[in-house]
């Protein structure tokens, strides 16, 4: 090592060269729940407290149901790229990797069961 | 990276070492209330499942989103995502070089935790009419 330069050393190691990507994809999903949050709030919202019959009759709707399945993929999605950041900066090595693991998987099964749910009592 | 000189060199101030700002506070409760929400999203979800499932599954969820316990965490959650809704916004103004300057940060950081509390309250009483 000690026949390097501190430049030989240095070239290269400046960026990963990837980090754009994960900048964008956080944008475009803030972008798009900026618009779905309010509608899921006062879509989904007033459903939580009413009677059963009520709750079906409501996601048999296009609207409801399409807001809520939405705001769940596209939420979910902006949960998994941002915790991940989450868990880069606090932890470290093996358990950073299977954290990041783990909350992806988490993220994707919970959009998976919210949007088979809403479809279930959508489409019955 | 063997030869690099780890021991007398100076540290980097550390959280420790600063007075807490509205600027680094309303930062970290982005972060906070972003992650925070997996709680609020979860119980969500479950309540769907089981909407979908039975109408004793349902009564079940139901009852635990309307007991004391599930309104508070809902209400948190309502906060915490007009709290990151608007700290959100705020980062897209501040992505496109806008409002960096000092006292402009810090009016931002006001609108963000007032809005936020303003949201809130607007949301709960409007959820009461519906």
């Amino acid at each position: 090592m000690r026949y390097l330069t501190d430049y030989k050393r240095a070239k290269g190691m400046g960026s990963a060269k990837s980090g754009v990507h994960h900048f964008w994809a956080m944008k475009v999903s803030s972008m798009a729940l900026l618009v779905l949050v309010p509608l899921f709030v006062f879509t989904f919202g007033p459903m939580i407290g009413k009677p059963y019959a009520q709750v079906q009759a409501y996601f048999s709707h296009p609207f409801p149901a399409i807001v809520t399945a939405l705001t769940l993929i596209v939420g979910f999605k902006h949960f998994k790229d941002g915790v991940q950041v989450l868990i880069e900066d606090y932890v470290h090595g093996y358990a950073q990797k299977f954290w990041i693991i783990a909350m992806t998987c988490l993220s994707y099964a919970a959009a998976a069961t919210g949007v088979f749910a809403v479809a279930k009592l959508a489409l019955q | 990276m063997a030869d690099v000189n780890r021991g007398n060199r100076p540290l980097s101030p550390h959280l420790s070492i600063y007075r807490p700002q509205l600027t680094s506070i309303t930062s970290i409760l982005t972060r906070i209330t972003g992650n925070a929400l997996l709680l609020g999203a979860l119980l969500v979800v479950w309540w769907l499942l089981a909407a979908a499932t039975s109408a004793e599954y349902f009564a079940l969820a139901d009852s635990i989103l309307t007991c004391w316990v599930g309104d508070l965490i809902l209400t948190g959650s309502v906060w915490a995502l007009w709290y990151h809704t608007l700290a959100g916004i705020r980062h897209l103004i501040w992505e496109e070089a806008v409002g960096l300057d000092i006292p402009t940060a810090t009016k931002l950081g006001w609108a963000v935790v007032i809005g936020s509390v303003i949201l809130t309250i607007a949301t709960v009483l409007i959820m009461q009419g519906l």
